[in-house]
């Protein structure tokens, strides 16, 4: 039997916007019970007292500090980096083996899990290096895991400016580097902030690299040798040894809105700069 | 000119740390896993399920195993509902609403795995146990946590793949009469057909390679699991539970299994590419 196309496109077309509003439904539920139930633990205090009893009582503070220090250090060290080469990539190279090699390292590094970063953190930084577990082995392990992101997204920046404006700056008299950090630059500045803002996205939520090289420690780190727990790796410990659940639903809420919030801003930087381009 | 030279050497230079990563990566995994896999011997560690790493047996079959059920469990979940929510939103959905709804999913990437795996503990694994029998800590448990947690992979790179199906494509099949669902199915999602393979090979990847939510929802017991309300112990989730305090070839062991899921997911990523390269 073969059913009328019409009445087989209705059919499908329902079964298809269940699945989809299903879909929604799980991603609303996750958001609406995080916040629910962890909104009301975050008071002003819940963020700025010392952990008690291993996080069972007092607030998080100590956590909201690693989680910053090594996300500024991860950062720092993966811009230069990742933005170099997209200038490289973009504006001083032809497509070539080169090029090819150097966005098939990229891609393949985004794709490694996070917890073959973790056994390379732990064994490079934290054992080899002897630099132990602290916020300097988390803040280079999670720098090569946000690398790709920064490239990836500065070289869609960079690609975005207008051509124009690099031969408008040669008609001048203008050298290539002047070009790149007069005018490509600058104008490819918000989605390179993009990436950036994405990037500390992913930083926050990391929990199995920084489990093996930052630890654990519920103290506020003050040195780069000092071990620190981020948010995320407090939450886990919290959760998954059942020590509070208020506590953790808290954290939570504190990471997930953060999370949301700064790639919602990316998102908006990224189309606004998409939109004066094209 | 001679600064520009020199600026064009330190970007070169710059411009190498991605790979040059990776192949540090590559060679400290290795450097610890693979003195392991010889004098264990591969057969012994791939083909053995007998893992007692402090007598001295390593034999990963079991987690192998089970990582390959919660990756299929995974996909068979999230491949179906992520599909549906990109041909929706790329075929059916006023554009409107799609330009609401793609940026809403692709935020929810960012949500933590732990967050996952902490609401699977509280309301998925309560709900497993109380219907289904088993624990509830379980295979079952781990694949549709991870189902959930590669839609957003699945669904941008395939909405993606939907969206760059050129629009005469369409307009030639309405024109003949087609309905629009005989138009995606016969010729927009043939079109997309190697994009959407990417997105799903790159989901596979994100949920072969998951770990604490799995950690916190698959059970983590050590067997090769008979039903899919057993609890399992993926390749992942054993390396994160006994890196904290292995030494010596024990911590070698779990390096080799590095290797192992580190192979695997080239394995994967590499196919993706060579599937967009070739479209």
């Amino acid at each position: 039997m073969r059913l009328e196309p019409h009445l087989t496109q209705r059919l499908v077309k329902t079964l298809l916007w269940t699945l989809t509003g299903f879909t929604l439904l799980i991603l609303i539920f996750i958001i609406a019970d995080i916040a629910v139930k962890g909104l009301p633990q975050v008071t002003p205090a819940f963020l700025t007292q010392d952990s008690h009893d291993m996080g069972r009582a007092g607030g998080i503070f100590p956590t909201i500090v690693a989680t910053a220090y090594i996300t500024l250090l991860a950062i720092v060290l993966a811009s230069p980096l990742g933005v170099g080469t997209a200038i490289y990539l973009t504006e001083y190279t032809r497509e070539g083996w080169a090029t090819r090699i150097i966005r098939f390292g990229s891609e393949c590094l985004a794709g490694v899990p996070s917890i073959i970063l973790g056994l390379f953190g732990f064994v490079l930084f934290v054992l080899k290096l002897g630099f132990g577990w602290s916020v300097l082995s988390g803040g280079l392990t999670l720098a090569i895991m946000v690398l790709p992101i920064i490239i990836r997204t500065s070289e869609e920046a960079i690609k975005a400016v207008p051509q124009d404006y690099r031969t408008a700056c040669y008609s001048l008299g203008m050298s290539q580097w002047q070009t790149v950090t007069h005018i490509v630059l600058p104008s490819a500045l918000p989605g390179i902030t993009t990436g950036i803002m994405l990037s500390i996205g992913r930083s926050l939520g990391e929990t199995a690299v920084l489990l093996f090289t930052a630890g654990a420690a519920l103290r506020t780190p003050v040195s780069v040798f000092d071990s620190g727990r981020t948010m995320a790796v407090h939450f886990y410990i919290l959760a998954r040894e059942g020590l509070s659940m208020p506590n953790a639903y808290g954290t939570a809420a504190v990471l997930v809105i953060s999370i949301l919030l700064i790639n919602l801003c990316a998102y908006t930087l990224m189309q606004r700069m998409m939109k004066r381009y094209s | 000119m001679h600064r520009e030279k020199f600026i064009e050497r330190v970007l070169l230079l710059l411009a190498l740390s991605s790979v040059g990563s990776l192949a540090l990566i590559t060679i400290f995994i290795f450097l610890e896993g693979f003195p392991l896999i010889l004098s264990a011997g591969l057969k012994n560690f791939i083909l053995s399920s007998h893992w007692a790493p402090t007598k001295g047996h390593f034999g990963i079959l079991a987690m192998i195993i089970s990582s390959v059920l919660v990756t299929l469990g995974a996909m068979v979940i999230g491949v179906p509902l992520g599909l549906s929510c990109a041909i929706v939103l790329a075929e059916f959905s006023p554009p409107r609403l799609k330009m609401v709804l793609k940026p809403t999913l692709e935020l929810l990437a960012g949500i933590p795995s732990v967050v996952y795996g902490f609401l699977g503990v509280i309301w998925l694994v309560p709900l497993i146990r109380n219907y289904l029998g088993g624990p509830g800590l379980s295979l079952l448990a781990a694949s549709i946590i991870l189902g959930i947690m590669i839609l957003p992979t699945v669904i941008s790179i395939s909405i993606d793949a939907l969206t760059a199906v050129p629009d005469p494509y369409r307009d030639g099949s309405l024109a003949l009469g087609a309905t629009r669902w005989q138009t995606v199915s016969r010729v927009v999602l043939p079109a997309a057909r190697s994009g959407i393979i990417t997105a799903i090979i790159l989901g596979m990847g994100r949920a072969i390679g998951e770990t604490m939510a799995v950690i916190m929802v698959a059970g983590n017991a050590l067997q090769i699991p008979t039903s899919i309300l057993d609890p399992v112990r993926t390749l992942t989730s054993n390396i994160a539970l006994e890196l904290g305090y292995a030494a010596g070839r024990h911590r070698e062991a779990l390096f080799a299994t590095g290797i192992v899921l580190f192979i695997i997911i080239m394995v994967l990523n590499l196919s993706a590419t060579l599937i967009t390269r070739r479209r």
